[in-house]
């Protein structure tokens, strides 16, 4: 019984062992980036990017049809230069980093959704914004996975000036000048995992596997090994429930795998010991010395 | 006697508006001294002047050969995620950049004068706790162990005794008068006069323009005192009026 709810679909099915492996490669490489976005104050950012991807993804589409590489190459260009263009915007003028970014991507969503409504039928405008994770292929595999370790081992690289620029960013300033570098940077990572994310989720989903399982996490630890172990594994927990879900209920599994993210990250709002709704209804008493 | 600073004709300001005006003058190598005037004065842009974060729209400062890596800045504001989970050691730690980068390791020779600094400014026993569950006081003296560790020939403290406890504030000065000790040299802006008269050898009085300069007992009369206020009341005006009727 268990046996045939949980893995006989994937024993059956090699197109769910690839969503699988394709949803475990966005979890452990977005996460990360999303407990920092989420650290850093810095969550819509993650949603802001995403929607500045669509029209890069979608002149790839133009340029090539349904092609991984165009696809994945235009978004990464529009996602880099809506983040660019506004770090220079906020660094040369008096507007501030939120308003102008936020300005750069409406331009970028609007370029976007003109695009792929003039010019692509309905079938591939969802699959930019939903994804398609029950159809990967090796090339759209390796891709997710090449993200993943990318993007993880940029993040052990940069860890320390990451932290200090999002903990006393005036010190690393003072100290020394990897500051810009550093933001920028993470910035890219960000617009790499949903680029990456969106094969797998779509565009607009990609965005719930970063940020979902780091609120969540917010609840359960303190530290920063903690919450990104938590919210990895809050993720790869979300896609399996997802996928299966999806599978046994013919859902579309991208909305399936961000619900349950949803899901654990109210059960978490609510029994979380980290500032959870119970830990503060029900507050354990003080330490007396 | 070697100059660790000369200010020369020196104007900084904001968007035209000088905050601080044709300051002429030296800082001894291995001084310790207060910078001291009324709110407005022009005394933490001074410092900013200093480490480079302004640009002078007239003027210049000269370093005695001390390098802008070798400059420790404590900011009146700092602007410290005190949410942001990490913990003490850490943060202290961070005063290492220098010598670890952002790349190096932790050897155990860094472990221990972490360890030595943290306990030079009373933290012993906070290591391992988030910043976040830090007072204010508490906060201050890490970010003191942190300058302890920058090892810098240039100290700069803008008001670091601002909203903490007399206890704080004593452990602190000995850690300033430490410094003092070891040669380097100590720019603090402060206001409580007691403080800089029991601890602080020499004086700058500023007032948009350089009001005294000097040892501590010479410039802190009451006549400067008065005639800076008078000073910085003018500057509430036009700026190009700044100082020039009042005094």
């Amino acid at each position: 019984m268990m046996w045939e709810l949980l893995v006989q679909p994937f024993a059956d099915f090699g197109f769910m062992r690839r969503a699988l492996m394709g949803c475990i490669a966005v979890s452990v490489g977005a996460t990360p980036v999303g407990v920092f976005l989420m650290l850093r104050r810095m969550s819509l950012t993650g949603d802001a990017m995403a929607c500045a991807i669509l029209p890069g993804a979608a002149v790839g589409y133009l340029v090539a049809g349904l092609s991984l590489g165009a696809m994945t190459i235009g978004g990464l260009i529009a996602g880099m230069a809506v983040a660019l263009l506004a770090g220079f915007v906020t660094r040369v003028t008096a507007l501030r980093e939120d308003a102008s970014l936020a300005a750069f991507y409406l331009i970028s969503l609007a370029v976007g959704v003109l695009i792929v409504s003039t010019r692509g039928s309905n079938i591939d405008l969802m699959h930019v914004l939903f994804g398609t994770v029950l159809a990967l292929d090796d090339a759209a595999l390796v891709l997710l996975c090449s993200i993943a370790s990318l993007s993880i081992l940029t993040l052990a690289a940069l860890f320390r000036p990451l932290v200090l620029e999002c903990a006393d960013p005036q010190f690393l300033r003072s100290v020394s000048g990897l500051s810009a570098a550093t933001h920028f940077t993470f910035l890219a990572l960000v617009v790499l995992n949903l680029v990456g994310g969106f094969h797998a989720l779509g565009t607009l989903m990609a965005v719930g596997i970063m940020i979902l399982p780091a609120a969540a996490a917010r609840f359960w630890a303190v530290g920063i090994g903690a919450l990104i172990a938590v919210a990895a594994s809050v993720a790869l927990l979300s896609s399996l429930t997802g996928l299966l879900l999806s599978y046994h209920f013919s859902l579309p599994s991208g909305p399936a795998i961000i619900l349950v993210a949803g899901v654990a990250y109210a059960l978490s709002l609510v029994f979380g010991p980290v500032g959870g709704l119970a830990a503060r209804a029900f507050p354990r008493r003080y330490l007396e010395a | 006697m070697n100059h660790a600073l000369s200010f020369r004709n020196l104007t900084l300001g904001y968007d035209r508006h000088p905050a601080v005006y044709r300051l002429d003058g030296e800082i001894a190598a291995g001084s310790l001294t207060a910078i001291v005037g009324p709110n407005g004065a022009g005394k933490s842009t001074m410092l900013k002047g200093v480490t480079g974060t302004l640009r002078p729209l007239e003027g210049r400062i000269a370093f005695g050969g001390i390098a802008r890596s070798e400059i420790a800045y404590l900011p009146q504001q700092s602007d410290v995620d005190r949410s942001f989970p990490i913990a003490v050691a850490d943060l202290v730690a961070m005063g290492l950049w220098r010598e670890i980068g952002g790349f190096g390791g932790l050897r155990a020779g860094h472990r221990a004068r972490v360890a030595d600094a943290i306990s030079a400014v009373g933290l012993e026993g906070f290591e391992t706790r988030p910043i976040g569950s830090l007072s204010g006081g508490q906060i201050q003296r890490a970010l003191f162990a942190r300058l302890l560790l920058q090892d810098a020939r240039l100290v700069l403290l803008d008001e670091p005794f601002t909203a903490v406890d007399a206890k704080t504030v004593a452990d602190l000065i000995g850690v300033v008068r430490r410094w003092h000790g070891e040669g380097r040299t100590v720019l603090a802006v402060l206001h409580d006069v007691d403080t800089v008269r029991a601890h602080f050898p020499r004086t700058l009085m500023l007032a948009r323009e350089l009001v005294a300069h000097g040892p501590t007992a010479q410039v802190l009369t009451a006549e400067n005192q008065f005639r800076a206020r008078q000073m910085c009341e003018a500057c509430a005006g036009p700026p190009h009026i700044c100082g020039r009727d009042a005094a």
